[in-house]
């Protein structure tokens, strides 16, 4: 049996620094954003899922901590992990119990707070997440290194230039300005983003998203009990997973992430759509640009440019609403910031809140088709998942 | 040249962290800071959890000996002639094991880089370094630290088994050809 399954509820906290709060707190303001929207009560949902890297916060269980704050106990939870996809991996967890009809209503929340520890503490924490003895040990990669080593070789291959990243920067800034629930809320400029810092060359503290604090919540349902919460259900058409080798030497080509682009072409085949025209189809789109960098190779792997052209994309501003296709008019990861396990799930709650006309004002698309799609990559394209939605019901 | 010195370095930053929460319990019973930025209360955990894994090495401890006898080795499938490196003793297209170990020709090309500006904690101690995947000749891809401060894409290198200092353990890496 597979069913149909609905989001009939969103909830998104302020991204950044928040230390005015503990981390089950933080999940609860998600939770219950999203429990009011839904206008269910705790009693209603039978599973939830909760998306958490941790090691940088105290709470070694989440789950339970999260589920005990917010009176979901005694139903049944699990953390998930799939490092910066973690949310999305959360969001697949609940989509597959609805799908196959093991629960009618079902919660993913992401939450992370990684202001709990040092900067340099958290940059070794994400650097060790790879191969660990290979890549860590010796040689000290950081995660800015990684996609760095993307970064250099696509340059090298195509002629992309810094200012071309920079206009990636520049958009996220322009959006997240505009975005109440953004960690940067100030607009950068191309001259900003040249001078700022190297952090792991060729990439700049400009072309980095942020360490952040924050939580995001989405409640799905099955179609009889979607129907009967709301009107303007946003159904999830399709998802695609994939993943790539802890070792990135073990990598033949460095400018694009194949483990996002096996799973674009896996959710593609599901929603029946081609991928030459995918652009086409979305309304908005949500792409993984922990760095500029990411943005670009996004482009790609979703089939939005051909090979070796996403930069282009980029220098001609394809990407702002009005243009080829939006993308990451919330600010994306760099400028709304990047609470590793929210991630995933705060993509989902913007690309719903865009295809209901409740975007924030001046970040709002115009929606044609009814369809979004999210690209959340973990790790260096460790994970990957891409999930398609709409505002018309699919086929079952 | 140790492991305790860059060790003790930062265990001194710590310390004297410690010694300012100790003076604010002194002061106020409790171990309770405020944020400088936004005046938010944070409660300074009095446990603290240091790591130090010990990782096992016995399937592939024939790399470590040829790191002694200045050799960068691998290990190949003699059934499917798949070369790995990192090298594994598991050969699971096959399902073969007990792998031959061959070594890695030292000539290389380098197929992409980065420079760390900003660096982990525990490589705080170095100057910033620049870490390279290199080709080598045999079609085999290495990741190491690259001993140039020009590195480049398509630049001839050479790898070497050399002492990481200050620890002064053996290591590998390359330098320009």
């Amino acid at each position: 049996m597979t069913r149909n399954v609905a989001i009939i509820g969103t909830g998104h906290t302020k991204f950044g620094v928040r230390n005015d709060v503990n981390l089950q707190e933080l999940a609860w303001e998600a939770i219950k954003q999203a429990l009011e929207e839904a206008g269910i009560e705790q009693k209603d949902i039978e599973y939830f899922t909760v998306g958490n890297v941790g090691m940088w916060s105290s709470e070694e269980l989440p789950a339970v901590v999260i589920g005990e704050y917010s009176d979901l106990t005694p139903k049944g939870t699990m953390r998930v992990e799939a490092a910066c996809a973690s949310g999305s991996a959360a969001l697949r967890d609940a989509y597959l119990a609805i799908k196959s009809g093991e629960a009618d209503i079902a919660l993913a929340v992401g939450v992370e707070q990684m202001s709990q520890s040092p900067t340099p503490q958290v940059v070794e924490l994400i650097g060790r997440a790879g191969d660990y003895f290979w890549e860590f040990e010796n040689f000290g990669l950081t995660f800015p290194g990684y996609y760095a080593l993307y970064a250099s070789a696509y340059m090298s291959k195509y002629g992309m230039k810094e200012e071309d990243l920079g206009h990636i920067a520049v958009k996220a800034h322009y959006y997240g300005s505009r975005n109440p629930y953004a960690q940067f809320q100030r607009e950068i400029t191309m001259e900003e983003y040249l001078k700022s810092r190297p952090v792991a060359w060729p990439l700049k503290l400009l072309d980095s998203s942020p360490i952040t604090d924050g939580a995001a919540a989405v409640i799905l349902a099955s179609e009889n009990i979607a129907k009967k919460y709301t009107d303007s259900p946003v159904w999830i058409v399709s998802q695609g997973v994939g993943s790539g080798t802890a070792n990135l030497s073990r990598r033949e080509d460095f400018t694009h992430i194949e483990a996002a682009r096996f799973a674009a072409e896996q959710a593609y085949k599901k929603a029946k759509i081609s991928f030459d025209e995918s652009y086409k189809k979305f309304d908005v789109a949500e792409v993984h640009d922990c760095f500029t960098i990411a943005e670009i190779m996004a482009y790609e792997d979703l089939g939005f440019a051909k090979r070796g052209e996403g930069y282009l994309m980029a220098r001609e501003d394809q990407t702002y609403i009005g243009g080829k296709i939006p993308v990451n008019v919330d600010g994306g990861l760099k400028a709304k910031g990047h609470p590793i396990g929210a991630t995933g799930v705060s993509m989902a709650v913007s690309i719903t809140r865009q295809l209901l006309y409740r975007a924030p004002k001046g970040t709002q698309i115009d929606v044609r088709n009814g369809m979004g799609i999210i690209h959340n990559v973990g790790g260096t394209g460790h994970y990957a998942y891409v999930t398609i939605f709409s505002t018309r019901r699919p086929e079952p | 040249m140790t492991i305790l010195e860059p060790r003790e370095k930062i265990q001194k930053e710590i310390s004297s962290l410690i010694s300012m929460l100790d003076f604010v319990v002194n002061q106020t019973g409790l171990p309770i800071i405020k944020d400088q930025k936004n005046g938010n209360k944070l409660w300074v955990s009095t446990r603290e959890l240091t790591l130090r894994y010990q990782i096992p090495i016995n399937r592939t401890s024939k790399f470590f000996e040829g790191l002694k006898e200045g050799k960068v080795l691998a290990t190949k499938c003699n059934r499917c002639n798949t070369v790995y490196f990192p090298p594994q003793d598991d050969c699971p297209k096959c399902k073969a094991s007990s792998l031959e170990w061959v070594e890695i020709p030292p000539e290389g090309e380098v197929i992409t880089f980065t420079k760390i500006n900003v660096k982990p904690m525990s490589f705080s101690h170095y100057n910033d370094y620049v870490v390279g995947i290199v080709k080598m000749s045999n079609g085999v891809n290495v990741l190491g630290w690259i001993n140039t401060d020009s590195p480049r894409i398509g630049m001839k290198v050479k790898l070497k088994v050399y002492e990481r200092k200050p620890e002064g353990y053996l290591t590998y890496g390359f330098e320009p050809l």
